[in-house]
């Protein structure tokens, strides 16, 4: 077991710039009162990061994964949590066996 | 509707029950980063050293992925800072359901903040008041979690085999689209979420990762804005 000094000063210097995004938001949050659109907008945070990230899984990468997302998201409005990453893994499993 | 007394016992409860599905899904991937790091010529101790530190996986990944000798510091802090700026949008969005905690514990409990136990804090933001213990332990939890298991992969690499053959790679998928079902609110939430999805894969497939995250979750959430301008009476 090693640590070198380069590395392990990297990797404070990216743990540094991880924690400044994690905190940033708690002292830019309520510095402005919200309203309307900006309410609108503000509301819609969180729908559009978790989309964001993980749209082009969904949308690009292949059959695969377009057709699992179609039945995990038809599962997510029936099933709770676990039962929807099950429905989605064995979905993805067997269209990956299928799809080649 | 939000009960404000809460009993510390079904709180950590909660808290566990609620992660735990985030726990697994993320087992193999802290596995196969810590792997693919050993691979990449880091020891087990600065694979340790960087989920302990760095505790951010998207991150993590492509620092790995960038990671040569001369070590790029510049490269690494930079890539890593682009990739997390959507903290800074999540932190935003949960500072004011974060109103139960102190702000020595928001500021230390927000050390462990990331996509799976953020978005489950704001799923019970729209239930119930966001308890300090409850924050507070999925986080840690997670975070424990993350640090032991790329260590594992780290130490065990080559035997864990590709965890894509299980498909295992997609519960992190199946997670985000069970919270996105979750935390819609009706008939435009689609729209944002269609406006976030198109663009996100546009800017990936055109431009590249990590743009494709900050670009689709401005898209969405510039919809979410029109929408409101075109009915302004709608709630």
């Amino acid at each position: 077991m090693s640590l070198d000094g380069t590395t392990l000063l990297t990797i404070v210097l990216m743990g540094l710039a991880t924690y400044l995004t994690r905190i940033a938001g708690l002292f830019i949050a309520g510095r402005f009162r919200l309203e309307g659109q900006a309410r609108a907008a503000f509301d819609a945070i969180p729908i559009s990061v978790l989309t964001a990230v993980i749209a082009p899984t969904l949308l690009t990468s292949s059959l695969a994964e377009s057709f699992a997302g179609v039945v995990t998201i038809l599962a997510a409005f029936r099933l709770p949590l676990l039962g929807t990453v099950t429905v989605g893994v064995t979905a993805v499993v067997l269209l990956r066996l299928a799809l080649g | 509707m939000a009960s404000t007394a809460h009993r510390p016992d079904s709180e950590w409860r909660a808290a566990l029950a609620d992660i735990a599905p985030a726990m697994v899904a993320g087992m193999p991937f802290a596995a196969l980063c810590g792997a693919l790091a050993v691979d990449k010529g880091l020891s087990p101790a600065e694979v340790f050293a960087m989920s302990l530190i760095v505790f951010a996986g998207g991150a993590q990944f492509a620092a790995i992925e960038i990671w040569s000798t001369p070590v790029p510091v510049f490269a690494l802090v930079v890539s890593t800072l682009l990739i997390n700026t959507r903290h800074i949008l999540m932190g935003v969005s949960l500072r004011p359901k974060l109103h139960a905690l102190s702000a020595v514990q928001r500021v230390l409990g927000c050390f462990t903040l990331a996509d799976e136990n953020w978005a489950l804090a704001e799923r019970r933001a729209t239930v119930r008041v966001i308890s300090p213990t409850y924050f507070l332990l999925m986080g840690t939890a997670f975070w424990a979690s993350w640090v032991v298991w790329s260590l594992a992969g780290a130490l065990l690499g080559p035997v864990l085999g590709d965890p894509r053959r299980l498909g295992a790679d997609f519960a992190f998928t199946a997670i985000f689209v069970a919270l996105i079902v979750s935390l819609r609110t009706g008939p435009r939430s689609g729209a944002v979420v269609a406006a976030s999805a198109v663009t996100a894969a546009l800017v990936r497939a055109l431009i590249g990762s990590p743009w494709h995250v900050l670009s689709g979750a401005l898209a969405g959430i510039v919809a979410a804005a029109m929408l409101r301008r075109d009915t302004p009476e709608a709630r």
